[in-house]
């Protein structure tokens, strides 16, 4: 069985973040880069196919400039058998369409039985590209799923609904899925994971080669948004914060009167 | 501008969120239709064209087959805009048409001005102003950002929809995850405990705050995805939505599902190190500080009152 991964390298979302000089995305530098986390259940229930499917082989891609290897080598190091990594300096510029369209381009002639993506990725969060991936692949495609099984070529999948529903549904490969947060209990790459991962296969391909679609929008400006009005911000010592605080709750609540 | 709403149905009985789509109609201005893989017993109250096609025949999950009643009808009715609501069925089938209509798609969009689109970026610390460079736009909406306008009514001029039910998906089924022992929606005091929090042993921390102030303890969606918590106290979209009149927000960031659970609260409570995280935003008091060290000496205060 062949498997296919995507993952994206994002920055930790609790950065302190500042507008770049375009003003159309936030200055990348001096930030923390993760795996995007929905991604992070898609490379464990990757990995868990691999073990129970004998001879399976799992791809991990991903999009960007050199510093998205170190986030692939942590999907090599959780279990993926080789990476592909497509070298681009303007990913944040890129639409969902352009970048389902580059990975596209990539896996259309290796026949994946499987493709693993997140539901959306943490900083753009468009939820689009797995979805448009399977339709440039005519590929079935099922998005936030909790709950995975493989048999004999079908897999039966629990979609997340609002309000407490799921949805299971079946289908038989070749899918595409998109993982939901939950999905799964993404493991820790353990030490001797990690230096095996450093000698697995790492392939860097231009994007220019790949890139075939166009942009089909644009980002004019990014910005902060307000604060709502009113909101009181404390800071400082803890016990004087709590003083604070209860003085607070005293005067605008009925709690603790 | 013409647009085409897509509105949805579960278990046979159409979603209340197609109000969503009408408020986001009256702000971007111009004509109207509605299109429902539905039932003819449960109909949106629109006056207007509505496009049906029948659940029975076409089901409720069955993207492939939904996406071409949808192209069908878009075909006849030409509109500039398709919009969806961003939710599962929203995001699911969206792409997928947008995909076919070669039409550029913007998801979970908060604002429409002056024919920009607005989305949220990094866990809605930044917003994104799109500019859409396809005739056809394709867009999802998210969930509360487009409240209802008003008093809605009528009832729908029917158009039927209707094709072969082929899909490559098979629907088996809906199932509730299962519910537990505490009703959150009736607890006057909620204190919740979010990733911030850091480790589970930190969960003890945050339930003696809510006994103290006489209430009970939540938490947010990656606290029970690890497994800290159990569901039963999840607050948020696929958890419980509550409306207190304390909610304390322990190490929660305020992702908009999360949000969305919690904000019809009275007073929000926010505990958090990072000042500019989003449930700044909504609450009305955001404390700066270590939780681990701010909650015990908050617990230990309130218990001497």
């Amino acid at each position: 069985m062949n498997i296919l991964v995507c993952i994206k390298q994002v920055p930790d979302m609790e950065s302190k973040f500042r507008i770049d000089a375009s003003a159309a995305w936030f200055d990348t530098a001096d930030l923390a880069w993760r795996m995007n986390e929905y991604d992070e259940y898609g490379v464990e229930q990757a990995v868990r196919l691999k073990e129970q499917v004998a001879g399976a082989d799992i791809t991990v891609l991903s999009i960007g400039p050199d510093k998205v290897k170190e986030t692939m080598k942590k999907a090599l190091a959780m279990g993926c058998d080789r990476g592909v990594h497509i070298t681009d300096s303007d990913v944040s510029r890129r639409d969902p369409a352009e970048i389902a369209g580059i990975i596209a381009e990539y896996a259309r002639d290796k026949n994946f039985d499987m493709i693993f993506t997140g539901m959306q990725s943490q900083d753009r969060g468009s939820g689009q590209v797995g979805v448009l991936l399977a339709e440039m692949l005519s590929c079935a495609a099922v998005t936030t799923i909790v709950d995975f099984s493989y048999r004999e070529g079908r897999i039966e999948v629990k979609r997340e609904l609002e309000g407490g529903i799921r949805a299971s549904v079946a289908l038989n490969i070749p899918a595409l899925v998109t993982c939901q947060l939950g999905l799964n209990k993404p493991r820790y790459p353990t030490l001797p994971n990690i230096m095996k991962a450093k000698k697995k296969e790492l392939l860097s391909l231009p994007v220019e080669d790949l890139r075939k679609l166009e942009s089909r929008q644009q980002t004019a400006r990014i910005y902060f948004p307000e604060k709502k009005g009113g909101g009181l911000v404390l800071e400082g010592d803890p016990a004087r914060l709590a003083d604070e605080l209860i003085q607070i709750l005293k005067q605008k609540t009925s709690i603790l009167a | 501008m013409k647009l085409l709403l897509v509105a949805e149905c579960r278990d046979g009985i159409v979603l209340g969120n197609y109000n969503e789509l009408l408020s986001f109609a009256g702000k971007a201005g111009g004509d109207h239709a509605m299109f429902l893989v539905g039932r003819e017993s449960s109909l949106p109250h629109y006056g207007g064209r509505l496009y049906l096609a029948d659940s029975v025949k076409h089901g409720e999950y069955r993207p492939d087959n939904h996406k071409k009643l949808l192209l069908d009808t878009i075909a006849k009715e030409k509109p500039d805009m398709i919009v969806f609501c961003h939710s599962s069925y929203g995001w699911d089938l969206a792409p997928r048409v947008a995909w076919a209509l070669k039409a550029a798609q913007v998801s979970e969009v908060v604002d429409y001005v002056d024919g920009d689109l607005v989305v949220p970026v990094c866990n809605a610390k930044l917003r994104r102003v799109v500019r859409v460079l396809t005739g056809t736009t394709v867009v999802t909406l998210q969930a509360g950002a487009f409240s209802p306008a008003g008093e809605l009514g009528g009832s729908p001029v029917i158009e039927r929809v209707t094709g072969d039910n082929e899909s490559r998906i098979e629907f088996l089924g809906y199932e509730a995850v299962e519910a537990g022992g505490v009703d959150l929606a009736k607890a006057e005091i909620i204190v919740s405990a979010g990733r911030g929090i850091g480790k589970p042993e930190n969960v003890e921390m945050v339930a003696a705050l809510a006994r103290a102030l006489g209430g009970e303890y939540g938490a947010s969606r990656p606290v029970v995805d690890s497994e800290w918590v159990e569901h039963s106290r999840q607050v948020g979209t696929t958890g419980q939505s509550v409306a207190p009149k304390l909610y304390v927000a322990c190490g929660i960031s305020g992702a908009i599902q999360h949000l969305a659970g919690m904000k019809k609260s009275e007073f929000v409570v926010a505990i958090n190190t990072d000042r500019d995280a989003p449930i700044g935003e909504i609450a009305d008091v955001l404390v700066v500080a270590d939780l681990t060290q701010l909650v015990p000496i908050l617990t230990a205060k309130i218990s001497a009152l």
